[in-house]
Parts: C-alpha cells; sequence; structure tokens
C-alpha cells in the first residue's frame, strides 16, 4: 500500500518535472533576440514541412466530413422540413468544433508525429549535441523555427479545413440533394456571427497549435535516444496530443459560450 | 610550452556511478594528446566536461586559463566557438549535403558573403578528400567519408582545440590509416591542439605525443608512447598490449564475490 | 538563393490560401459586409416579458434587418426587462411614436424585435429617435402558457375574442 502510494508520488513528481523541463526548453526557444536574417529561411522551410506537406490530408478530411455533415444534416431535418437550416447546421458545426478539433488532431498525427520523430532521431545521432559544441543553440535553430511553423499553420490549415468542408456540405446539399442555394447560404450568413463564431475558431485553432506543437517538439527533445525511444515517443506525442486537444476544447468552449 | 587545458582535481559521477575521481591532467599546445582506456570508462564524458557540456561535482577544467564551468551562457557559447568536437558518428546534419554541413558554423557564426563561404568550404573539403562528394547527403557517405566530413566541418571554423570521440571506432584498416593520417596532417599544417579519445592502442601511438591511461575514474599512467612502451606498470603493459585480464579488471565491479552471490 | 525557390514559391501559395480561406468565412460564411461600422445608435425599450429574446437577435422593420438586441437585462428600480437595441445610423428617421414588439419567426423560430414605424408630427411632439432614446410603445413576447390559460379562461367564461390582448401594453 505504501509502495502503491509512493508509486504514484514519483509518478506525479517524474510528470511535473517533466513539465517543468518543457516550459524550459519553450522558455530558452521562443524568448530572445531573434535574429530575422538567419531564423527566417529556416522558417519557410519550416513551414513547407509542416504547413505546406499536410494541406492535402487537411483538405481531403475536410472534404469529406463536410460532405458526411450534409448528409446527415440533411436526412434529420428533411423529416422536420428544415431542409433550409442545412447551411447553418454545417457551417456551425464545423467552424465552431470540427474544424479546429479535426484540424489538430490531424495536424497531430501528420506534422506533430514527424516532428518528434525528427527531433528525436536528430537527438540519437548526436546532431543536437554536435551543434551545440559548434556554439549553436539548438533550442533557437531547431526548436524555435518548427515551433513558429507549428503555431503559424495550424490555424491556416484549420480555415482551409473549414472552408473546403462547408463547401463540401454545400456539394452534397445543395447540388446533390437539391436545397436551395440562396436559403443555404443566407441561413449560414444570418446564423454564423464574424467575432463569436468565427473568431472562437481562431482562438481555438491558435491554441491547439501552440499545445500540438510543443507535445511534439517536447517529446522528440526529451526522449531516450534509441530505436524503441524514438517509436514511444512518437506514439506519446499523438496520444497526448489527441487527449490534449479534446479536454481542451472542452475548456475553451465551456469558457467561451 | 604552455598548456591549452588544464584539468585539476576534477571529480564527475552519474548518479551513484563515480567516472572521475579526482583527476589532474594537462594538455599542452600544439600536440595530440590521447586519452586511452577500456570502453565504458567514460573517455568521451570527459570531452564533454571540457566543453562545458556536462559540469564537473568538483575541480575545475580551465581552457587557456579561462574556467569552462565559471562561464554564463553567452560566454560559454563564445568559447566553444575556439574549440571543436568531432563526435563517434560523425553528427552530419541529415538534413543538409555536405556542403551545406561544413558551410553551417561559418554561415552561423559570420555574416560572410556567399563566394568567400563558398571558398572556404572548397578548401576545407579539399583538406579531407572530399571536395567530390559536395552533393552528397550524408546517408549517401560511407563511415569513414562521413567522419572525414564532420572533421572538415569541425575545422570549418580554424578552432584551436579540436576533440575526436572514438575515431578510429568500427573502420576498416584503409580508412582507419588515412584517418590517423588526417589527424596527424591536421594538427600539423593547421596548428590545433588534438585530443583524442579511443582505445585503439596501435593507432594512436603513431601520431600522439603524450597519453594518459585512465582506469577505475583515475589516471593510471601517462607519458610519450616511448614511455609507456618501456613501463613497468602491469596495467600499463596489460592495456598496451591489448591482455584479456589483468590489473584492469575484465569484470564490472559487483558488491558481493561472485561466489557469494551465487 | 535559388534552392529554396520552390519550397519558398509553395509556403507563399500556402500563406495565400490561408488568407484567401479566411475571407471566404469572413464574407461569405459570416455574412460580414464591410459597410458594418458605418455607425450605430443605442435606444432602449422597456418590456413586460422578453420571452426568449436573445442578444444579437435582429430587430426588424417589415423583415428587414436594421440592427441588433446588444443587451437585455433587468432595470433596478422598476425591475423589467430591458432590451438595449443599436439601430444602424442610416435608418435615423424613426419617430419615437414606434412600437417595438418581441415577436416569433415561425412557430418554433428565434425571437426576434419588430419594429413598427409611428407617424411623424411634430405639432404632436413627436421626434426622431435619437442615440439612448427610449421606444415607450412596446409589445411583449408571446408566452405559449399565458397563451393557452387566456384561451381556456374565455371558452369557459364563453367570452368574446380577448386573445390579441395576450401582448400586454404598457
Amino acid at each position: 500500500m505504501i509502495n502503491f502510494i509512493s508509486g504514484i508520488g514519483r509518478y506525479g513528481v517524474r510528470k511535473i518535472n517533466a513539465l517543468g523541463r518543457a516550459t524550459i526548453m519553450l522558455f530558452y526557444s521562443v524568448v530572445g533576440k531573434p535574429q530575422f536574417d538567419k531564423n527566417f529561411p529556416q522558417l519557410i522551410q519550416q513551414l513547407y514541412v509542416v504547413g505546406v506537406q499536410s494541406i492535402s490530408i487537411i483538405a481531403i478530411s475536410g472534404l469529406f466530413i463536410g460532405m458526411v455533415l450534409g448528409l446527415q444534416g440533411f436526412n434529420v431535418l428533411v423529416r422536420f422540413m428544415a431542409e433550409g437550416a442545412l447551411g447553418q447546421l454545417v457551417a456551425l458545426s464545423i467552424i465552431r468544433e470540427l474544424g479546429p478539433v479535426v484540424a489538430a488532431l490531424l495536424f497531430a498525427g501528420r506534422a506533430g508525429s514527424a516532428l518528434t520523430a525528427e527531433i528525436g532521431l536528430k537527438k540519437a545521432t548526436e546532431q543536437l549535441t554536435s551543434m551545440e559544441m559548434m556554439a549553436v543553440d539548438p533550442l533557437r535553430r531547431v526548436i524555435a523555427p518548427r515551433f513558429w511553423a507549428g503555431v503559424i499553420s495550424l490555424p491556416i490549415l484549420a480555415t482551409i479545413f473549414t472552408v473546403v468542408g462547408i463547401y463540401g456540405g454545400k456539394l452534397v446539399g445543395v447540388d446533390w440533394l437539391g436545397v436551395d442555394d440562396g436559403i443555404f447560404w443566407s441561413g449560414m450568413q444570418s446564423n454564423v456571427d464574424f467575432w463569436d463564431d468565427l473568431g472562437m475558431c481562431f482562438i481555438k485553432s491558435v491554441v491547439f497549435a501552440v499545445v500540438v506543437t510543443w507535445i511534439a517538439l517536447f517529446n522528440g527533445y526529451d526522449l531516450v535516444p534509441t530505436s524503441a525511444g524514438i517509436s514511444k515517443a512518437t506514439t506519446n506525442t499523438v496520444v497526448q496530443s489527441s487527449l490534449a486537444v479534446l479536454g481542451l476544447d472542452f475548456i475553451l468552449t465551456a469558457l467561451m459560450f | 610550452m604552455t598548456d591549452l587545458i588544464e584539468i585539476k582535481n576534477v571529480t564527475f559521477s552519474y548518479g551513484a556511478r563515480k567516472i572521475y575521481d579526482d583527476v589532474s591532467l594537462t594538455v599542452e599546445k600544439g600536440k595530440i594528446t590521447a586519452f586511452l582506456g577500456p570502453s565504458g570508462t567514460g573517455k568521451t564524458t570527459m570531452l564533454r566536461l571540457i566543453g562545458g557540456q556536462l559540469a564537473p561535482d568538483e575541480g575545475q577544467i580551465f581552457f587557456d586559463g579561462i574556467n569552462v564551468h565559471s562561464l554564463n551562457r553567452g560566454d560559454l557559447y563564445e568559447l566553444r566557438k575556439r574549440m571543436s568536437m568531432l563526435f563517434q558518428s560523425g553528427a552530419l546534419f541529415t538534413d543538409m549535403n555536405v556542403f551545406d554541413n561544413v558551410a553551417f558554423p561559418i554561415r552561423e557564426h559570420s555574416s560572410l558573403p556567399p563566394e568567400i563561404i563558398n571558398a572556404m568550404v572548397l578548401m576545407k573539403l579539399e583538406a579531407v578528400g572530399l571536395r567530390g562528394a559536395r552533393d552528397l547527403m550524408p546517408q549517401e557517405l560511407s563511415g569513414g567519408m562521413a567522419r572525414r566530413a564532420a572533421l572538415a566541418r569541425a575545422i570549418a571554423l580554424d578552432p584551436e582545440l579540436i576533440m575526436y570521440d572514438e575515431p578510429f571506432v568500427g573502420q576498416d584498416p584503409i580508412t582507419m590509416d588515412v584517418l590517423v593520417r588526417l589527424i596527424k596532417k591536421m594538427n600539423d599544417t593547421l596548428g590545433l591542439t588534438s585530443v583524442v579519445v579511443t582505445h585503439d592502442v596501435p593507432e594512436i601511438m603513431e601520431i600522439a605525443d603524450y597519453l594518459y591511461i585512465f582506469s577505475g575514474g583515475k589516471v593510471i599512467g601517462s607519458g610519450t608512447p616511448f614511455d609507456l612502451k618501456r613501463s613497468s606498470d602491469p596495467r600499463i603493459r596489460q592495456f598496451i598490449n591489448g591482455e584479456f585480464d589483468g590489473p584492469v579488471p575484465f569484470n564490472y565491479p559487483a558488491d558481493t564475490p561472485y561466489l557469494e552471490a551465487l | 538563393m535559388v534552392k529554396y525557390s520552390k519550397t519558398e514559391f509553395s509556403v507563399g501559395l500556402f500563406m495565400l490560401l490561408g488568407i484567401i480561406a479566411g475571407v471566404i468565412l469572413a464574407l461569405k460564411v459570416a455574412g460580414l459586409t464591410l459597410s458594418y461600422d458605418s455607425g450605430v445608435y443605442s435606444v432602449y425599450g422597456y418590456f413586460d416579458n422578453v420571452g426568449s429574446l436573445k442578444v444579437r437577435a435582429p430587430v426588424k422593420i417589415g423583415g428587414v434587418v436594421i440592427g441588433r438586441v446588444s443587451a437585455i437585462y433587468v432595470d433596478h428600480e422598476k425591475l423589467v426587462p430591458v432590451v438595449k437595441m443599436e439601430i444602424e445610423s442610416q435608418y435615423s428617421e424613426l419617430s419615437s411614436e414606434s412600437k417595438a414588439s418581441v415577436l416569433t419567426a415561425g412557430l418554433i423560430g428565434e425571437q426576434y424585435i419588430g419594429i413598427t414605424p409611428g407617424f411623424y408630427d411634430e405639432d404632436m411632439g413627436s421626434t426622431y429617435l435619437k442615440d439612448g432614446d427610449r421606444i415607450m410603445d412596446t409589445g411583449s413576447a408571446i408566452v405559449l402558457e399565458e397563451l393557452i390559460g387566456k384561451f381556456l379562461y374565455s371558452v369557459k367564461g364563453d367570452g368574446g375574442s380577448d386573445s390579441d390582448t395576450a401582448s400586454s401594453e404598457k
């Protein structure tokens, strides 16, 4: 019994230690005098890896989720002769929840795990240590551009996801099932508020972006430098960031609505 | 004769395991100094202590008269520009080709125009015989080539000190010979000070000016290759001649004797 | 740096795509009109009952949106609900005799404020509504329970058709 309690205590202390290390890592990578001439090409490179290469999965998933929403929503609404409300149903569910959340989950799987594996491999092959010995801070040179690239990319990806999703809903609802085009858009416009709904979508995706990228980078930076360690850290990234996204989504929604 | 590195009474341990126990030694400027010892005696740790990546529990390490561990982060980074380290794996950046790898420290620490960087990099690559491999990616290089490319990167900023971490491990005899000659050539032509950590005794005996032999966290012997070959100390003789078991124990120290543990 | 050109181009395209998507969301989905901030003025209405009226519900004249409800609260002295409405400045010629009622769009739809414009006669002392004015003539929300109660009462008492008094006036 005492073993059990002390085990819990040790676990807690270890987790708090990890959180501390993660915060220190983020602090040293983000705080400080930026060198734009040297860091900017890095940022562009990482935006390409993290952002551009995630577009296809984000856009395709957005399209399908929008289409499914259009189909399901239509089937329910048509019973109440309320298929005119399809536009607002699709738009509100994607903007408020599905856009930021699903984009963040896909981002964690696509870009987050890749970031962890990449940083982990750099650590395992002593690339980070050797950079340090060359008097180049790996936090500033390796972690920071990846962090900013993640923070910039995910809100853009979530926006793209949202737009593609709404057009997916329109494709099914209007072009296929015959909801009136004008009613679809005007119902949406009168119910979606720029600040409350789109602002919410944006805030959520920025928060998710920070959290997912941070988790991914820390798992890579802090892993045990073996191949088993890398695979474990990659799994941890996906699991932890998915849970964090879903939990934070609830908290943010509760706070803002 | 001046000493570039002076290590004074350094004690260092990983957890409960004592790696160094009150070690003192000096590395002379312009010479090749070798740290010899069985695997697992933490020879690499000494290089990290000198580079300031690890801090000793007790004692001081001076680089050119500067106490490495009294520096703040910024000054330590400045000091590191004067030294460089060749890692066991080479540690080339896998997302850049050979040219960019060698150019990396130059680009990071200077704002020289591309033409000058180009000339500098090609010069360093020529010195290690890899000018033709400038566009290859690290994964396309053989182990020996990767180490040579890493050597070109290590000398890119013309450091005063270069530390080699097990440069000969896992290399075929020809590559080993190439590396041995290269280390000697770099040291003599560039006026470097070299510290080589290794357990490949015959290779290092060819080029080292002074050797330290580590065992059990202490320096058990030191001297020129000539001195060591004539040493009467059984522990030194065991290591130099490569005998299986002797005063330097084959077994990792255990708490209880073998028979008792049964 | 020629080497980064492909990367730079696609990252530029990525950013552009993000901006376009944001603009589509703002204009097409949220219906944000660029002339939105042409100015508004606030008027107040005291109601007996606002039903389930929500903040940001539309204020309409004959179905055309002229403003939004910006706040709903209870007056501390009179203890009656107060609705603050923001009317777009272009509709500045509303008489103080206008009537504001809480109406429902359809049977189960959202509630909104309907304005019935009053006549304008300077001799009678009527003015145009200005910022901070109060609409005196208000009609409260129809509460279904009250409506049913009244209906039952009138059937029992065999009274006349009084159902239009369900929305009691101040």
